[in-house]
């Protein structure tokens, strides 16, 4: 299968990743090739086979109590931020 | 003999004798890692000052006689773990600048445990790779031969073990990124089950088949970082609620009649003819410590490849849309607005094996190829699960290789994709259903070390743990050391 263009171009925005000019062919022939590697997998009959979904037998996620269980330390966090002001995390302009 | 070539037990035996300090191990390696490590590019960060820091604090606690197993001893964690105040990068230019603000559990415990941190390896983007070619920080190189990819993606932990820069460190195994690189640096490497070991402050990859391990220079060494790694974590949902064995203390044990399987389709026309004799060569030591040999048969798991690279692409992409520009990591410069914003950070931020990953996970979740792709998928790992425990039902270990080939030279598979993502053939299937194994020296093919791969039934760390070390008693490929490093 081979991916078009406009089939990157989606799953890119999808993806919120920007893509520079060159890089647009090289994803469309990995892409295709990777999509057509996994095709592979329709050899299997998987009819009436649950999809797993946890690694070990019987188990699922475990819950919590819905409490809070961390201090409030929105400071050390925000020391990672690119741009922060009282306590706020900046973004450009979303509403005009 | 230097201190430097000392297994992490004998020098816990020589701690504790107080034959040395912690502060004179830990300046032999740093002096050893400024000296040998730039040439094999394994570290991201060397922590001199905390090193020197913690080998001090260690020394007190042994000086008044309250220090455990570890207390002094120095390793290296994978650049995945997050460490307060100490740089994470996960290999990226996403993370360059990341500190985190708090240490990830597998850190915190061995940190309580008394270690001291000599510093962060490299490893490819985000873990995802199989050459540690993939870091913002360059290629790793193998220290058996410096034009060769070390394996990955724990590449950096994996050289710097083989080259003795640490006698121990930590990796993160999603495909075989402990396994694969332990095998082509000829240094001893475990996986341990899904939820043996907290992923709390691990940066995430593939949630359901990321699993943080250790690698060592022996069995008995794993045994021993293990015990202080293992256990529940209530901060890991996925983390499982059982004891945690005394490892160290449960090697020794004869394997007289360990009942071994042979797993056909891991011996295929794709391993190596020079690697599947050292494989041969290994299972007939087996058979000389009295194991008996069964062979049997996973029908789906030549699927695994595939089925890996749908579901580990699938689960990337959504962990990896924290990465936004807005709370931490890489920002572009003046974004037009918030659509710029998020998609020119994370252009900018992730190398192109990630971008690679992200937008085909990206499509095998987006409407329309759900079913085809990702439930699909799910639905042949279930299978493959399957058949292990069909395997487990008639024995009660796997003997298999590890990888296809000895390393490879550096640039080689970068172009093909599906080339290097084979790489994992004989590693990922012990990941899709959650299991653990291992990886030991067994011999060499020209000059180049090749890895014998044991997998076990969930939770069955000490049985295979036993087995490598019944193995390493009676060979010395683990004591090999590469060219110039001894």
């Amino acid at each position: 299968m081979a991916l078009t263009r406009a089939a990157i171009d989606s799953i890119a925005q999808l993806a919120r990743l920007e893509l520079n000019e060159a890089e647009i062919p090289i994803y469309q022939d990995n892409l295709s090739r990777i999509l057509d590697f996994v095709r592979e997998l329709d050899r299997a009959a998987t009819t009436g086979v649950t999809p797993m979904a946890h690694p070990l037998p019987g188990l699922s996620q475990r819950l919590r109590v819905d409490v809070v269980t961390e201090a409030d330390a929105h400071e050390l966090y925000q020391r990672n931020a690119p741009q922060v002001e009282a306590g706020l995390y900046l973004v450009p302009k979303v509403i005009e | 003999m230097s201190l430097v070539n000392q297994s992490l037990t004998e020098l816990a035996a020589g701690l504790a004798a107080r034959e040395f300090s912690s502060a004179e191990l830990t300046q032999a390696y740093l002096a050893r890692i400024a000296a040998r490590g730039p040439a094999l590019n394994a570290f991201v960060t060397v922590a001199h000052e905390s090193a020197l820091a913690d080998a001090q604090a260690a020394d007190h606690a042994l000086k008044r006689g309250d220090g455990g197993a570890l207390t002094g001893l120095p390793l290296v964690h994978k650049d995945i773990f997050c460490t307060a105040g100490l740089r994470t990068t996960c290999g990226s230019r996403m993370l360059d600048q990341f500190v985190a603000p708090y240490d990830a559990t597998v850190v915190a415990k061995l940190k309580d445990a008394g270690t001291v941190l000599l510093g962060k390896t490299n490893m490819d983007e985000f873990a995802m790779g199989s050459s540690s070619e993939t870091s913002y920080y360059g290629a790793v190189k193998n220290p058996w031969n410096l034009a060769l990819v070390p394996g990955g993606s724990s590449g950096g932990s994996a050289a710097a073990v083989a080259a003795r820069l640490s006698p121990v460190a930590t990796g993160t195994d999603t495909g075989g990124s402990i396994r694969q690189p332990a095998a082509l640096c000829g240094v001893t490497g475990l996986k341990p089950t899904y939820g043996r070991v907290s992923r709390y402050g691990m940066i995430a990859f593939a949630s359901s088949l990321d699993q943080a391990g250790v690698i060592a220079t022996s069995a008995a060494d794993v045994a021993l970082l293990l015990k202080a790694m293992a256990g529940f974590d209530p901060r890991d949902s996925t983390s499982v609620d059982t004891p945690v064995p005394d490892y160290p203390a449960l090697l020794g044990e004869s394997i007289a009649g360990l009942r071994i399987g042979i797993v056909k389709e891991f011996f295929d026309k794709g391993l190596d003819a020079d690697n599947a004799r050292r494989i041969e060569e290994a299972i007939s030591l087996y058979t000389r410590l009295g194991a008996t040999l069964q062979e049997v048969s996973l029908p789906n798991l030549p699927l695994s490849v595939p089925t890996y690279y749908v579901v580990a692409p699938a689960e990337c992409s959504s962990n990896l849309a924290r990465f936004d520009g807005v709370r931490f990591g890489h920002r572009c410069a003046k974004p037009r607005d918030l659509q710029d914003l998020y998609r020119r950070s994370r252009g900018e931020g992730f190398g192109a094996e990630v971008k690679r990953r992200i937008m085909t996970g990206t499509y095998v979740l987006s409407a329309g190829y759900y079913d085809a792709y990702y439930l699909k998928a799910q639905r042949v790992r279930q299978l493959i699960a399957k058949d292990f425990a069909d395997a487990f039902s008639q024995v009660e270990l796997l003997v298999a290789p590890t990888t296809p080939t000895p390393a490879f030279p550096i640039g080689a598979k970068m172009a093909d994709p599906i080339t290097m993502y084979l790489n994992d053939i004989y590693t990922i299937g012990a990941n899709l259903a959650g299991l653990p194994a291992i990886s030991i020296p067994c011999g060499f093919v020209q000059g180049l070390p090749v890895g014998l791969q044991l997998v076990g039934p969930h939770f069955a760390e000490e049985r295979i743990l036993n087995a490598a070390h019944a193995y390493q008693l009676e060979s010395a490929w683990h004591r090999e050391i590469p060219q110039g490093y001894a």
